[in-house]
């Protein structure tokens, strides 16, 4: 399936959305949550928190797997899915919604002009598959 | 990839829709519609696993039981023919080299159930301690199928040339399913009725397929087969147990006969016995939302380690983390509170009574 076009996406399967206040949403990808299966638990950082470029942010566990979440940009977490402590399997139904993960202000400007477009994020997928 | 081993049913998981990871040397199925969903249908129907990874080894010869007895720490001497055993398989120091399923067929004739990541290991610990008698390694001669749930007896016995409800638990019988020569073995790894079915790698393709055809049937990945053990507190070899643990350390006890004749290991367990356990597999509770995993460690008040998580997920039946961890004794009490190193921050566990789930 195809990645959604609006999206921007890191090689570590984080996809991060620019909104119009300039904040950053970031959640993981709909083949980041098939590939983990039933997710039971977001390891959420604290609200202001620094990040820096391809930093750990936390943590996306499924009932076998941990993996940890990189930050797609540089920059201060400025909100987090708290919906997401008692209700993580969001993160499988609404991955690109409801599924979101927190919300970086970014600490540079064009913070999204190094990741890959959907086209580049599924290529990227595709040739992982094999 | 390609020195992964492939069981004879790789083609057919493949088709039933398996997603596949490195186990033990074998690209094994770890899960097929999700781990939750095979784990509640293997609680409530009848699931479907592939485990011809395991090893077989058989020892035939007048005095095969007891030369087999003396490796090993139950006692096939308590048992009937036609009955196994669950036990360890211990070195001198107490260690454990395995966790192991004996069958006893006759005095003469024993036939030994190992773990797919141990079975170079074992052929080769027996073949040097065995007196009197030789062992060969069959596993390449046999493939093994689980039937596992609550409906897996009634599904078996549709395709089984006898009458399979003679068969107790841990007892087994010879004879044909699907018109291939099987030994039906009622045991498991999941807590709940069922069989294992151990055939020739020729016939298991269509035997899989027969079983998986039926409506209560689902296929069944190594994800789900781990959190079903876990639930149940039994030991996963290389986690919970290995050569540096011993079977009283690990609540294995109720397996060593230490009243039975000699066995390797026996004077060592005697002596840690009379000396007392230093430290106890224990199993416990999550009180928050993040799971402890293997080799998390165990925590005391100041943070010093004090012990290790042997396992530890979610149980998708209780819907809490679980797992298991040694600890020193004197913590190891129910209701005691542990404090599981996860990441950057200590969090609670409570001892609980095990097994988690009781079925």
């Amino acid at each position: 399936m195809s990645s959604p076009s609006d999206l921007r996406y890191t090689e570590d399967h984080e996809w991060a959305r620019l909104e119009a206040d300039g904040t950053i949403t970031v959640g993981i990808t709909h083949h980041a949550q098939d590939a983990l299966g039933d997710v039971v638990f977001v390891d959420l950082p604290k609200v202001g928190r620094a990040l820096a470029p391809k930093g750990t942010f936390g943590v996306v566990e499924s009932v076998k797997t941990v993996s940890d979440l990189y930050a797609p940009c540089g920059g201060e977490v400025v909100a987090v899915n708290d919906a997401l402590a008692q209700t993580p399997e969001l993160v499988n139904q609404d991955c690109y919604g409801q599924g979101w993960i927190v919300r970086i202000r970014p600490s540079g400007a064009d913070a999204l002009a190094e990741l890959l477009d959907a086209a580049a994020y599924d290529a990227h997928v595709g040739g992982q598959s094999h | 990839m390609s020195t992964l081993l492939r069981t004879p049913l790789f083609e057919n998981v493949k088709a039933a829709g398996a997603r596949f990871v490195p186990f033990g040397g074998w690209e094994m199925p770890v899960q097929f519609q999700g781990i939750q969903a095979e784990h509640d249908h293997v609680r409530t129907a009848a699931g479907l696993f592939d485990v011809s990874h395991m090893g077989e080894i058989e020892i035939k010869g007048p005095g095969a039981l007891e030369a087999v007895n003396r490796l090993i720490t139950n006692d096939l001497a308590a048992i009937v023919d036609g009955q196994a055993l669950y036990t360890c398989l211990c070195r001198p120091d107490g260690g454990i080299v395995d966790d192991l399923v004996v069958y006893r067929f006759a005095e003469d004739h024993i036939f030994i159930c190992c773990n797919a990541s141990n079975r170079a290991k074992d052929f080769a610990w027996i073949q040097e301690n065995l007196r009197g008698v030789t062992a060969r390694d069959r596993s390449d001669e046999f493939a093994q199928l689980a039937l596992q749930g609550p409906m897996a007896v009634e599904v078996v016995q549709r395709f089984a040339s006898i009458d399979l409800s003679p068969i107790k638990r841990y007892h087994f019988a010879v004879g044909q399913v699907c018109g291939a020569s099987v030994i039906f073995s009622r045991t498991g790894y999941t807590g709940e009725d069922g069989f294992e079915l151990y055939l020739s790698p020729v016939d298991a393709p269509r035997v899989f397929d027969a079983l998986i055809g039926e409506p209560e049937v689902k296929p069944i990945g190594l994800g789900a087969r781990d959190t079903l053990r876990l639930e149940m507190k039994y030991a996963l070899y290389g986690n919970d147990i290995d050569d540096t643990t011993t079977p009283l350390e690990a609540g294995l006890g109720w397996v060593v006969k230490l009243d039975k004749a000699d066995f390797i290991g026996r004077d060592a367990l005697v002596a840690q016995k009379a000396a007392g356990l230093t430290r106890r597999l224990v199993g416990f509770e999550m009180v928050g939302r993040a799971p402890a995993r293997h080799d998390y460690p165990v925590v005391d008040a100041a943070g010093a380690t004090i012990g290790r998580v042997t396992s530890g997920s979610f149980s998708p039946t209780l819907k809490k983390n679980i797992g298991l961890a040694y600890v020193p004794v004197g913590q190891d009490k129910l209701g005691s509170t542990l404090n599981v190193q996860i990441r950057d921050r200590a969090e609670p566990a409570v001892v609980v009574k095990t097994p988690f789930v009781v079925r």
